[in-house]
């Protein structure tokens, strides 16, 4: 009887056990959806109070303005050329070293290293790249530009789309593969026409990640770029960019600026959650 | 084109199409390639390399040819591109210990442990900076770890099916937004509520505790170590979560089956079974994250306040973190001690990230491979 009643309160025990451990799970995940919410609602807020069709046609103002003065125009229009170049540059890199890894040493000691230090890369601390093209780039030309700030930034594009090249042809069947071999196709064709070709989507996936990563950027740029009040049209000096004139623009006492730091902030979230959602729809419509 | 070619070219057949032109210099360019390739190797020297065979007739094995040229410029570029990498490492490594010379050979080792960061009399030590690193990624992994679990153990074991694709995106979408969303954030929004909410009832609850007290001592403003170390965990937790529901996935159906089939409770599958058969992975993934804390410059910089300061170690007061220091003060440093003394930070930051990094990735490496022997 007595062993009835001490397996009953054992049974008990653990039911309640895991009652309280499900209910902290379900908490944390309510935890991190709060934050998630939180910061969205605040930008989305705060941003579009901010935002007017001065936002993307003025450039940035002087400081203490009345608020509603001035846009972010320069500094837009520095971030897409840096951002458009960087891809431009980065992408074909990233795209050829994730065929050599997929499709001539998959295996073997240097693919091994290799795909070691690309993981390394991609998540070595953004700051550190700044400082390597700042002592490559910038030191050399005696000025920071623009066009160190492009490379900064397709040295960060290049280990993402080396990750996601890889991965997408590894999973294309070696049957195609070899079906175009044994029509007499040279290698480069296979890989060009049938085997990048199939996995087109997922490769395009992982530029646009890679994209939605350097959009938002700012250590790179800090000591590459630097930021300029005024719009440019070449790249060979300080180049005004968007994530750089949030922080400066934060940072500063005056509100006129902290408005348009937070329209600049709206921009950014609004580019790179949509870019993540299209990435996501595009590799979804293949992979069913 | 053409019409230039026949006028120098000597050659009996002058008539030579453009692209077959372009053939020769293809081929006469892959093998003297070839021949600097056995050179470099310490091979002999071989003249006959060097005579161009005779152009075939054939339009087919000209073709043959083309293509095989073709193939091997083709794999020359994609290894060149994947060996860009390993370069770039070393790159990294070779310009931070350069720039960083100046300011190893001035304080050595004891740069680690010195505190004192004085532009104008040249002495410089990052105690400072690197106390406030290991801090904020501290708390955030304390704060990070925990809740990761919490949603990676939601999402593989109790969301319903309808509501794991919509949370795991969610939580991935978290992962993506930039930092320096976070960081804004956190100074504008986060750090008053921070202050008024949190600061201020545990400064009256704990203040005259004697060890605590101190800890929560200074001015309640919301900015410094304990708000950039929330911030820093509310940016990990996406990548911990994300890797550890990943992890929690691999686990075997039929083990887990087995244990519920004993009659275990979810809590005492996931603790007693999933837990420890992917304790590599999770590992792994908290390294990530840790990774990722150490080496984040918005998150922190807009709310730690920029101070080099250690005389009190209140989590409350403003601060510095490597991060912060760099991206405050190295554009305006002057080239010079100040300059290398900055990269020197960079390189011991480099340095740590560089060790969590490759012990994340070797756990997670042993997880796979566990996994491919295994089935």
């Amino acid at each position: 009887m007595r062993n009835e009643a001490a397996r009953r309160a054992r049974f008990l025990r653990r039911k309640w056990i895991n009652r309280v451990a499900l209910t902290l799970a379900f908490a944390a995940m309510l935890f991190g959806t709060f934050w998630l919410a939180w910061i969205l609602w605040e930008t989305l807020r705060l941003g579009f109070e901010s935002l007017s069709p001065a936002l993307i046609t003025e450039n940035t103002p002087p400081p203490n303005e009345p608020p509603g003065v001035g846009g972010l125009a320069n500094a837009i229009w520095g971030s897409l050329v840096m951002v458009g170049l960087a891809t431009f540059i980065g992408a074909p890199v990233g795209i050829l070293s994730g065929i050599y890894l997929a499709e001539y040493a998959s295996r073997g000691g240097l693919a091994m290293t290799i795909r070691f230090v690309n993981d390394l890369l991609l998540s070595a601390p953004s700051i550190i790249i700044g400082l390597f093209v700042y002592a490559v780039m910038v030191v050399h030309m005696r000025q920071f530009s623009g066009w160190a700030g492009a490379v900064a930034l397709a040295l960060i594009v290049i280990p993402v789309v080396v990750r996601t090249t890889e991965n997408m042809l590894a999973l294309i069947p070696a049957g195609l593969r070899e079906a175009a071999y044994a029509l007499g196709a040279p290698k480069w064709k296979v890989i060009i026409h049938v085997t990048l070709n199939a996995a087109r989507a997922g490769v395009l996936t992982g530029v646009l990640l890679a994209v939605a990563r350097i959009c938002g950027e700012t250590a790179p740029l800090l000591f590459t770029a630097l930021n300029n009040q005024f719009w440019t049209t070449g790249l060979s000096g300080p180049t005004a960019n968007l994530p750089v004139t949030i922080l400066q623009f934060a940072m500063s006492p005056y509100e006129s600026w902290q408005q348009l730091a937070w329209g600049g902030v709206f921009l950014i979230t609004l580019i790179v959650l949509g870019l993540n959602i299209l990435a996501r729809i595009l590799s979804r419509n293949t992979s069913s | 084109m053409q019409q230039g070619d026949r006028a120098i070219s000597p050659h009996p057949r002058a008539h030579m199409h453009a692209t077959e032109s372009f053939n020769v210099v293809l081929r006469v360019a892959v093998i003297l390639l070839s021949q600097i390739r056995l050179r470099m190797r310490g091979g002999t020297f071989h003249p006959r390399r060097f005579t161009i065979m005779p152009i075939s007739v054939s339009a087919e094995h000209r073709r043959f040819m083309s293509n095989a040229l073709a193939d091997r410029l083709f794999g020359l570029l994609a290894r060149g591109a994947a060996l860009l990498t390993l370069a770039s490492l070393a790159g990294i490594m070779l310009s931070l210990v350069i720039g960083a010379w100046p300011a190893i050979r001035a304080f050595g080792p004891g740069f680690l442990v010195h505190n004192a960061w004085d532009p104008v009399r040249e002495d410089f030590g990052g105690l400072v900076m690197i106390y406030g690193t290991l801090m904020t990624s501290a708390i955030a992994l304390l704060i990070a770890t925990p809740v990761s679990f919490g949603i990676a153990l939601f999402l593989t074991e109790l969301a319903p099916a309808w509501l794991k694709r919509p949370l795991g995106t969610a939580i991935e979408l978290l992962a993506a937004v930039p930092s320096i969303v976070y960081g804004m954030w956190g100074l504008m929004v986060f750090g008053p509520v921070l202050a008024r909410y949190v600061q201020q009832p545990m400064q009256s609850w704990l203040g005259d505790t004697p060890m605590l007290g101190a800890l929560v001592s200074g001015p309640p403003v919301g900015i410094g170590i304990l708000s950039a170390g929330i911030i820093l965990s509310i940016m990990i937790i996406p990548f911990i979560a994300s890797v550890m529901r990943d992890v929690f996935e691999v686990t075997p159906l039929l083990l887990k089956e087995s244990a519920y089939g004993l009659g275990a409770t979810t809590w005492e599958v996931v603790w007693r079974v999933v837990l420890p058969y992917t304790k590599t992975g999770v590992l792994g993934g908290i390294m990530l994250g840790l990774g990722r804390a150490l080496g984040e410059t918005m998150a922190v910089t807009f709310v730690i306040g920029n101070m080099n300061q250690l005389d009190s170690l209140s989590l409350f007061e403003a601060a510095n973190s490597i991060t912060s220091a760099l991206a405050n003060e190295f554009a305006e440093a002057a080239p010079g001690l100040h300059q290398a003394a900055l990269i020197y930070l960079g390189l011991v930051l480099f340095l740590i990230t560089f060790a969590v990094l490759v012990c994340s990735r070797l756990l997670l490496l042993r997880l796979q491979r566990n996994e491919g022997s295994g089935t």
